[in-house]
């Protein structure tokens, strides 16, 4: 039973290569009926023959494409040959197949051991030709011949091909802008596989056949619209030259109908026009491009740091435009009318003393910075302006009137810079989660590092070399992993490492209760010093300012001390996997920021905002936006100063004492979540104080070069291996999650329920900010009775939670939807991977059919020729 | 056909432009590096090439250890030599700027690694592929044992009809699913 296999395959070898269309649709037949037989076949057909089919073009030198067209011939030769001569083997094969499934049938419980056998039999069968991978197989030049032009290793080489896939591409897109067909109209082998790239090989092309297909596609392109013609263009892998030619010949054709046939005067103009809008917005475009901040250091940095370090600065970027779209928001629509409309002030000129500038107080106080300087008013203007005032009598003048609400514009400029900030940021947090989320889940961990691990944007040699040092690092971490697939642990290692954690976990968990804990009782001290002070009249008032900056002190200092010490748990732990390591020390240095900033918004919003008169505010919103811009000064303080000594003594003294080689490997997910951290200070100032965006834009700006210039003076590339875009997804979606939503929700608590200052700021007479909205909408219907629906629509939407509800239902809904379609979608790559897989097997069949024809072929006039001489 | 060294005119920026993924800044500055390249005899010639040796003083490239090939993919010379002239230049900084797609950058990417120039990676591509990646010194050298496990590994992720090559499709199906490769797969002038 054992010699089944090499039987049948010799069996097959021996019958001709018109059997094949026969033989496949036998084997669909086959595979329908018996299911997972037919799979342990493939595989093990697969397994069996495992030749190195490219070996022997090596020495072959058929790179030419220019050979393509011979190899074709010889093919449909073969083929038209062996047809006549294994007719009569029909009924042989059908048997023989029979018979060959039983055996299938019976030898399944060995599956393993079997096609190891059927490998040893394979390189022994017929007369001990050896085809083993690496030793070169012999096989004939007309094999070789056919092998080089399979459609498989012309796509990426020979301009034939090329030219026709395009064509194929370009005739898509035109049926799609037609209808778009249905995937049960294709033909069953045109059906998303391989032959996706329709590939026309037709065997009766002559040597004019890349002529003709270039005219095709030419054709083809011209019947494009001029946008997708490009887009088309631009993204075939052909050459400059080969392009321009394409494009010349498309445009020619294009140009000679229409100067034959009189175009009307003003489809030309429109013509014209277009050309004139695509010109100015390519240049629009370039203009923007040329704009680009920074590209000189971030090309440095990338340089000698790799894509990791440089998703770091670009993060920043990204936060610096979300600072300078909020800033201008709030520039336009409250900071520029209110700075036209200066309120009056009471005269109690307050001298610099420079410490506003970490305190935000003092003199800063009853300025534009803070919210208390914003006036209630609906801020006037006479139609024909100012300076002509006996315009203002005119009577007709009163209706055109110019009025701004203050204490609206307020509150709409805040609910919606939140509102569109979020959509933003839901939208590259989607595409973020597009680019990394991949639908089939296959693990190909190997072949993904070593085709796309090589960083081309490096190009300094050193840190050419640390790359490849750590690549090869990498490469065999890698390896030992997959190779070894998990030795087991004994359950003592398991539960020394279950300790381990479980200390790692308990210190920081303490340390940051702690911290928690400290920062509560800090806060409440300092809060009730500051009603002692508040009460005695003759305090001085540079010490109290300079008492303010106790806590944001406290809280910065804690934020750089406990990273440290969590790293210190992270190296006593010692993970194995590198993306683990960072997702733990993400977790924890979240889990301190979340519950710091927790802890302050309480102490802002439960003890400042709910009794200001405890400490003597007149307006406690400015002091809350002072209190933000403290907190922000002081973290860029810290910042800085850690940048200083913290990386550079840390250099110096791995450098000097501990004598190590390198340099430290500046810590990515670190510093991101620092970013986010002060980003949320930011935008949970925004309210209480319009121009923290700016203050924030000048820190960052400020930041970008202190850390360029600290990362290439102390740091080196990370060792470890970086997956960026999935960290870049990660820190988006942080930047979304816990920081934009808490912001927002902190935001919104505050406009809803906690009423504001009786006596300063734009809502001084109202109970909460959110009655600006409401009272205007009251308003508009009083003047306006058409415009109820809006009043109606207002109270139905925002004042009842059934819709929320339902908006939430409808979203769930659209999830299910989408999660059952990648599921389905899932499953259909399952299927055709099963397909090419087979395929594959059904192409080797094919060649190794076609070698033995080719060999008995040469040994017939060999045999012949003998015989003559024996006559 | 191609452009004069000394001087780049609007329609053939603007063909430039429309023809690769460059802007026009990109374009202009590549010309001037190209030229800065171009021997000094040669400035008024037409489609002047830049031998391989030239091109690979670019710091951009000097450094990078598959500059050869990247030369030689980007060639249109006859001669296989790895020359470029200001149009292939511009071919090979269109594959590795910001905007070019992962097709076309996958497509390059292929034919950089595939050696032997016969169309798909073979194990003794993917060797010196290998090679490339770890800087091909002794000491970071992998064992010759590892270098065989790691190509079956290869092969088995990747090799989905199992010929025992990787071939275009199935190295465009293994780099879509690693999205990192768009963004490492640049050259900044």
């Amino acid at each position: 039973m054992s010699d089944g296999v090499p039987r049948g395959l010799q069996v097959k070898r021996a019958r001709g290569l018109s059997r094949t269309v026969r033989y496949q649709n036998r084997r669909r037949l086959l595979m329908m009926a018996e299911g997972s037989k037919a799979d342990s076949r493939a595989d093990r057909g697969g397994m069996a023959g495992n030749f190195d089919l490219n070996q022997p073009l090596v020495g072959a030198g058929l790179e030419s494409p220019a050979d393509e067209e011979g190899v074709h011939v010889s093919f449909s030769q073969l083929i038209a040959e062996q047809c006549q001569d294994g007719e009569d083997l029909d009924g042989f094969e059908l048997q023989q197949l029979d018979e060959e499934s039983r055996d299938y049938v019976t030898e399944l419980g060995s599956g393993f051991e079997y096609s190891g056998r059927g490998l040893n039999d394979m390189e022994m069968d017929s007369d001990g030709r050896q085809t083993d991978p690496l030793v070169s197989v012999p096989w004939s030049s007309a094999t070789m011949k056919i092998l080089s032009s399979m459609p498989s290793r012309t796509i990426g080489r020979s301009r034939g091909a090329i030219l026709s896939q395009y064509y194929n591409k370009t005739l898509q897109l035109r049926r799609r802008s037609q209808s778009r067909p249905s995937i049960r109209d294709f033909s069953r082998s045109s059906r998303p596989s391989i032959r996706g790239y329709g590939m026309e090989v037709d065997v009766t092309d002559g040597p004019e056949s890349e002529i003709k297909k270039r005219e095709r596609l030419v054709n083809n392109l011209q019947n494009l619209s001029v946008g997708d013609r490009m887009k088309m263009l631009r993204g075939m892998p052909l050459s400059v030259a080969e392009k321009k030619n394409l494009r010349r010949l498309t445009l020619q054709k294009d140009k000679s109908p229409t100067s034959s046939s009189k175009i009307p005067c003003c489809s030309q103009l429109k013509y014209y026009i277009i050309i004139a809008v695509r010109h100015s917005w390519y240049s629009w475009l370039s203009f923007l491009h040329s704009l680009q901040l920074w590209q000189f250091l971030l090309k440095r940095v990338g340089g000698r740091f790799g894509t990791g370090v440089l998703s770091y600065f670009l993060f920043l970027k990204t936060l610096l435009f979300f600072n300078i779209f909020l800033f201008l928001v709030t520039f336009l629509f409250l900071v520029l009318p209110q700075a036209m409309h200066p309120p009056e002030l009471p005269e109690g000129g307050r001298d610099f003393t420079g410490l506003e500038l970490i305190s935000g107080a003092g003199l800063f106080t009853d300025t534009l910075m803070y919210y208390g300087y914003y006036s209630n008013f609906t801020l006037q203007r006479s139609c024909a302006g100012e300076h002509n005032r006996s315009a203002s009598s005119d009577p007709d003048c009163l209706s055109k009137r110019f009025s701004y609400n203050m204490s609206l514009a307020y509150f709409f400029t805040i609910g919606m810079s939140f509102f569109i900030t979020c959509i933003i940021l839901v939208y590259s947090m989607s595409k973020s989660f597009g680019r990394s989320f991949r639908i089939d889940k296959s693990y190909s961990i190997l072949a993904m590092k070593v085709f796309s691990s090589w960083d081309f944007k490096v190009i300094k040699q050193t840190s050419v070399e640390l790359m490849s040092e750590n690549n090869c690092t990498q490469l065999k971490e890698l390896l030992a992993e997959v190779v070894q697939k998990k030795e087991k642990n004994s359950p003592c290692q398991a539960l020394w490492r279950l300790m381990v954690h479980g200390l790692a976990w308990a210190i920081c968990i303490g340390a940051t209760a702690g911290c928690v804990i400290s920062v509560y009782f800090f806060s409440e001290y300092m809060h009730k010093d500051l009603q002692r002070t508040s009460r005695q009249a003759n305090a001085n008032p540079l010490l109290k300012e300079a008492s303010l900056l106790a806590l944001p002190a406290l809280v910065s200092l804690l934020n750089l001390l406990l990273p440290g010490l969590f790293n210190l748990a992270a190296w006593m732990e010692e993970y194995h996997s590198p993306s683990v390591r960072t997702y733990v020390a993400l977790g924890r240095n979240l889990m301190l920021k979340v519950s710091v900033l927790a802890v302050l918004c309480y102490h802002w919003l439960g003890r400042v905002a709910a009794k200001p008169n405890d400490i003597n505010l007149v307006c406690w919103e400015t002091f809350v936006g002072q209190e933000l811009y403290r907190f922000l000064i002081m973290d860029f303080i810290f910042t800085l100063l850690n940048a200083l000594f913290g990386e550079l003594l840390w250099r110096l003294f791995s450098q000097r004492v501990l004598r190590r080689g390198r340099k430290p490997a500046f810590d990515i997910a670190r510093n991101v979540l620092d970013l986010i951290y002060a980003q949320t200070l930011a935008w949970i100032g925004v309210l209480f104080s319009p121009l923290l965006p700016a203050v924030q834009i000048f820190k960052l700006l400020l930041l970008f070069y202190v850390k360029v210039s600290s990362v290439m003076m102390n740091c080196q590339a990370p060792r470890r291996p970086y997956r960026v875009s999935q960290m870049t997804t990660i820190f988006i979606t942080l930047l979304c999650f816990p920081s934009f939503l808490g912001a927002s929700v902190c935001v919104t608590y505050t406009m809803w329920s906690i009423p504001p200052s009786t006596s300063c700021g734009p809502f001084r007479n109202l109970g909460t900010m959110f009655q600006a909205g409401k009272r205007w909408v009251q308003e508009l219907e009083k003047n306006n009775p058409d415009l109820s629906v809006v009043a109606r629509v207002h109270a139905y939407l925002v004042e009842n939670p059934f819709f929320l509800f339902v908006g939430a239902g409808i979203f769930l809904i659209v999830i299910y939807f989408y999660s059952q379609v990648v599921d389905g979608q899932r499953k259909v790559i399952a299927l055709l991977q099963e397909h090419i897989e087979k395929e594959g097997v059904d192409k080797k069949y094919l060649i190794t059919q076609l070698q033995s024809v080719h060999e008995r072929k040469k040994r017939i006039p060999r045999r012949l020729r003998s015989q003559d001489s024996g006559c | 056909m191609g452009a004069t060294a000394s001087q780049l005119d609007k329609g053939m920026l603007s063909e430039y432009q429309e023809l690769t993924y460059l802007t026009k800044q990109e374009i202009l500055l590549a010309h001037k590096r190209f030229s800065e390249l171009v021997p000094k005899e040669e400035i008024d010639r037409i489609n002047c090439r830049i031998p391989m040796n030239l091109v690979l003083t670019l710091p951009e490239l000097k450094s990078n250890p598959f500059n050869e090939r990247i030369c030689k993919v980007f060639s249109t010379s006859d001669s296989h030599d790895g020359s470029l002239n200001f149009d292939d230049f511009l071919d090979l900084l269109s594959a590795f700027s910001d905007s070019a797609t992962l097709e076309i950058k996958s497509h390059y990417a292929f034919r950089i690694f595939d050696f032997d120039d016969d169309g798909t990676l073979g194990r003794h591509d993917l060797e010196k592929l290998v090679n490339c990646l770890t800087g091909g010194t002794d000491d970071t050298n992998l064992t010759p044992e590892e270098m065989r496990q790691l190509i079956d590994n290869i092969l088995e992720e990747s090799d989905i009809d199992k010929d025992g090559t990787v071939n275009l499709s199935e190295f465009q199906h293994v780099i879509s699913r690693s999205p990192d490769f768009v963004s490492s797969f640049k050259i900044v002038l």
